[in-house]
């Protein structure tokens, strides 16, 4: 290591410059017996980073309850994965891209859906969903609408050429996200179970070989740390590190891989995402037991000059690492051709439990396979036979990062603000008799619920002929081919419920997700979530992290659904603001026969107008309290989860059985919202009675109750359908008829159901054409 | 006899395989032509499906049209075998100067993936034999570039000659004369933006281009036919 103790750091503390503080640095150096080299503590950096260690969130995760029968993958892995019969499974992942969307909404939204793919795909699944979770600021603002813009045209431009249908999603609007957009991708795969692989670097010998993309120097260290510090003499490139999305690229390792692994040609396929090369190459290996070498003169370079350092880290997209017998390895080059693919010897897999970093190795030992040379003169150090490594550090200490308890407290504010009702007020300012008819239009026209074809005519929902039921469903529903199966998606999660009380709106995102998917006749089989909270080092941010995990293990503990992966994004804020703590709970059910179009959220003329499930006058954290009128104090609604339970299993029933001719569950502005949207659907009106007790008829109309759907029933079957909700012990009442052109809720209100069309479809196309 | 339907796949197509399983599902057989063979394989007719051929970074289908396949289907469609381009297959085979135009950016400047009523114009064509003059059908577009131009000279035949194949009954994307598809002099080579593909099962919300995809299979077997 003769060279490379000249290379260790000198008294400049550049860990701190790369993020890592004197605890960790120490940490580093008992690992090593000796200072890490600038190429190992670039490493450890990065892995130990936040972003791929988890350290700060790791040690609240193991309350997830991750097990069931039909679980093959639960979280750590590429993606989970589940067993849905007939020899198929499907892996499932979400991932937050939401800083890189802020700088460069375009690029941040394209590489999200870039990278969460890869993530699908290197588990042998084919990648036939994404759904996209937004959330933004009000878009009042002139730069939240340039973020918006920029988001949903680097998901449609990225998801549409890459080949894969952006089925659903959500676009919530809050002045929270202003300065901080969440940007979470999702995306579902299928394959036939014999095709699933693990990430895993088995068998010494074997080669590591690296597809796609050239290796550039975007995205370096995965944070602007490493482009500020100085490593060299003669650091002419400090390029903004923004990574730059190419789906054609993407599209053609898709196929690549998916080849590969039906061929059988690859022991183990790894994406190269956060921390790039270090991270891949290390990980496979550490995951196997094994060791891996990597020779980073045989990374094929986008320009001359770059350091081991930059080979190691850059994030540069649409790259695979794929383990490969060295017999084989002829085969994989042939197929790499014909998809017009790059590939590349960089690795070799060893039994030395080391991850170790050369530069020119494998032309001195005759590892085969091309040293390529970048497109513009570089001339590479002179490759020798006996270079020492640049790097050499135990293989799985790397993905051992540290793990912090980090002081935890409810916030001091937290009493006040949930005794901030604001019932009371607006029970002030709507006594009863108060004709709410603007108010609903209001709400019809408050982005968030307003019409979002804005945003999904722009995708490509429709490839691969599975969507029945696509953007604008409450779940998304995908038959799968080959069999009588369906699979149901939903993704949900509200932040001003968890700011409010983060436990019940832990449970609430979870209810939510699981009530979309109920909807269509589903049962759960299981959860994913994204985490998006604030900074970790705050101590009320801990606690609501704490608690909402809490309040998602509850309730997925209370309907059996077992999480199989996950996300955590700290640091979200917009200036010195913390976000409101926002999960979002993506949940996928399977409909085990699926023969025609399971009912729209929509009204049918002449039929009967059911609620299920019971209303409650909170109106805490409600669109209507918080949006229409600024009131964002009280308390969620309740999580009873014995009640959704209930609810959920007699809605899916309802629905497998085509007792209804409608559903939709009431969410975002409460149940006048609720069969507001059925009637624009429907292109009819409806009449009904809302007298409950204990609610004004403005709570009935627009609080936001956990457990409640609306459902369409045709008058023959009212009767049945209430009967099977008494069976059930779910609160069912006919509350009116659909019929007319008028929506009319007696003695609250009564509005055109043209002008709730106009409200409802225009609001999104008017703010976005605003010059100003 | 069995009638066989060859689907163009370019690295970046991506609607190849939804094309084979509609037709197939209407009882056609299909098989994947990949772009770098000069050959069609004798197949019946073709299909260059939807997608991004060369990842379109430059102008759709500019570079495909250069692909050794378009070679061979160039010459199977001027020896009068069925041709159809739907959506970026459209796009290539304008490219290719199979049909006349070009298609530019849609008038919104959006990408539009959304169902529309398209009227058929003519039932002469290897596209629309089995369907009637006025039929309104509810069929999927699903693009970015799908606004159709041409001179005067080639609209004004287009017209003449009864070549505009199917019209956009509420023009979407700002097309000359509502135009969503064309066909050559022959009626053999037809591109279209809308995808029949995606309305060929009820259960997807349509099912109105199976009558579209009944015809091109139709289509096929005369062809076979004839060549017997």
């Amino acid at each position: 290591m003769a060279e490379a103790q000249s290379e260790a750091i000198p008294e400049d503390p550049l860990h701190r410059k790369l993020g890592m503080t004197d605890d960790e640095l120490a940490a580093v150096v008992d690992e090593l017996g000796r200072e890490p080299t600038h190429l190992e503590l670039a490493m450890y950096s990065v892995m130990w980073s936040e972003h791929c260690s988890y350290k700060s969130s790791r040690a609240y995760l193991s309350r997830f309850p991750t097990e069931a029968p039909w679980v093959l993958v639960g979280p750590g892995e590429g993606a989970g994965v589940i067993d849905i019969g007939d020899g198929l499974a499907v892996a499932v992942r979400i991932e937050s891209h939401n800083h890189p969307s802020a700088v460069e909404p375009y690029q941040g939204a394209a590489t999200g859906v870039g990278g969460i793919i890869r993530d699908v795909f290197s588990m042998g699944a084919r990648p036939i969903a994404l759904m996209d979770p937004l959330r933004f600021g009000s878009l009042d603002d002139a730069r939240t609408r340039y973020l918006f813009e920029g988001v949903v045209s680097g998901i449609s431009g990225y998801g549409n050429s890459v080949g894969v249908p952006t089925v659903g999603g959500e676009a919530v609007f809050d002045d929270t996200y202003r300065g901080n957009p969440l940007v979470n991708v999702f995306c579902l795969g299928i394959l036939p179970i014999e095709r699933l692989v693990l990430a895993r670097a088995e068998g010494p010998g074997n080669l590591a070989v690296l597809l796609g993309s050239s290796t550039g120097r975007d995205g370096i260290g995965g944070a602007s740390v490493l482009a500020s510090a100085s490593f060299e003499a003669g650091d002419e490139a400090k390029r903004p590190s923004v990574q730059v999305g190419d789906p054609f690229e993407e599209k053609r390792l898709i196929e690549a891989c998916l080849e590969l692994l039906d061929a059988k040609l690859a022991v183990g396929v790894q994406d190269l995402g956060a921390a790039g090369l270090s991270c891949a190459a290390s990980e496979t290996a550490a995951k196997a037991g094994a060791g891996m070498d990597v020779d980073v003169a045989r990374v094929s370079k986008r320009e001359p000059g770059m350091n081991a350092v930059e080979a190691l880290t850059s994030e540069s997209q649409e790259r695979m690492l794929a383990i490969v017998e060295p017999e084989n390895l002829a085969a994989v080059l042939a197929l790499a051709r014909r998809w017009e693919i790059r590939a590349t010897v960089v690795g070799r897999v060893t039994d030395t439990a080391r991850f170790r970093v050369y530069d020119g190795l494998f032309d001195a030992i005759g590892v085969p396979g091309e040293n390529p040379r970048p497109p513009i003169g570089d001339e590479a150090a002179p490759v020798t036979s006996d270079a020492p490594p640049i790097a050499d550090v135990p293989v799985e200490s790397l993905g051992d990062g540290p793990l912090y308890h980090r002081p935890v407290a409810r916030p001091a504010a937290q009493d006040t603000l949930q005794a901030a009702d604001p019932g009371p007020q607006l029970r002030d300012k709507f006594p009863v008799g108060s004709d709410l008819s603007g108010e609903l239009l209001a709400l019809l026209a408050t982005p968030t619920i307003a019409d979002k074809s804005w945003v999904s005519r722009q995708y490509d929902h429709q490839l691969f002929l599975n969507t029945v039921a696509g953007p604008g469903a409450d779940a998304a529903v995908l038959r799968v081919k080959g069999t009588e199966k369906a699979l149901a998606l939903s993704t949900d999660g509200k932040g001003r419920f968890c700011r409010l009380d983060p436990r019940t709106g832990g449970r609430l995102a979870v209810l939510e997700a699981a009530r979309n998917v109920a909807c269509s006749g589903a049962r759960p089989l299981a959860l994913v979530n994204c985490l998006n909270f604030g900074s970790p080092e705050h101590a009320e941010v801990m606690w609501q992290f704490s608690e909402v995990v809490e309040g998602m293990s509850e309730a997925c503990e209370a309907l059996d659904i077992p999480v199989i992966g996950g996300n955590v994004s700290f640091y979200n804020a917009s200036g010195d603001d913390d976000i409101h703590p926002t999960p979002v709970a993506g949940v996928i059910g399977l409909i085990d026969e699926l023969r025609d179009r399971p009912p729209a959220p929509a009204l049918r003329a002449a039929d009967d107008i059911v609620v299920l499930g019971d209303l409650r006058p909170d109106l805490g954290g409600s669109e209507w309290a918080a949006v229409v009128h600024g009131l964002d104090g009280g308390m969620p609604p309740l999580a009873d989860l014995g009640r959704a339970g209930a609810l959920h299993e007699l809605v899916s029933t309802l629905v497998r059985e085509r007792s209804v001719t409608g559903v939709h569950d009431v969410s975002d502005g409460g149940l006048a919202v609720a069969l507001a949207e059925m009637a624009i659907a429907g292109d009819v009106g409806f009449k009904v009675e809302l007298h409950y007790d204990g609610c004004t008829p403005a709570e009935a109309c627009f609080a936001e109750p956990a457990s409640v759907v609306v459902c369409c029933v045709d008058p023959k079957e009212t009767a049945a359908v209430c009967g099977e909700a008494a069976a059930a012990g779910v609160p069912a009442r006919v509350v009116g008829t659909a019929g007319g052109d008028r929506l009319i809720v007696k003695g609250a209100l009564d509005v055109a159901l043209a002008d709730a069309t106009h409200a409802w479809r225009d609001a999104i196309p008017a703010l976005m054409s605003r010059e100003t | 006899m069995t009638v066989r339907i060859g689907v163009v796949q370019f690295p970046g197509t991506n609607c190849e395989l939804d094309v084979q399983f509609a037709i197939e599902h209407l009882g056609g057989e299909a098989e994947l032509l990949w772009h770098g063979d000069d050959t069609t394989r004798g197949v019946d007719a073709i299909v260059v499906p939807g997608g991004f051929a060369h990842g379109d970074y430059l102008r759709t289908g500019a570079i495909a049209r250069f692909s050794p396949v378009m070679r061979a289907v160039g010459e199977h469609a001027r020896a009068g075998g069925p041709v159809v381009g739907i959506c970026n297959g459209f796009q290539v085979l304008c490219e290719a100067h199979l049909l006349p135009g070009a298609l530019q950016k849609n008038a919104g400047l959006k990408f539009l993936c959304q169902t529309v009523d398209l009227r058929v114009e003519t039932t002469s064509t290897a596209l629309t034999n089995l369907a009637r003059v006025g039929d309104v059908l509810r069929i999927p577009i699903n693009h970015f570039e799908g606004n159709f131009v041409c001179d005067e000279r080639a609209l004004a035949e287009l017209r003449a000659e009864n070549r505009i194949v199917v019209r956009y009954v509420d023009n979407p994307n700002g097309s000359l004369d509502d135009i969503a598809g064309i066909c050559n002099a022959e009626g053999n080579v037809v591109g279209l933006m809308p995808h029949p593909e995606r309305a060929s099962d009820a259960l997807l919300g349509s099912d109105d281009g199976v009558v579209l995809l009944k015809s091109l299979i139709a289509a096929a077997t005369t062809r076979a036919t004839m060549l017997v």
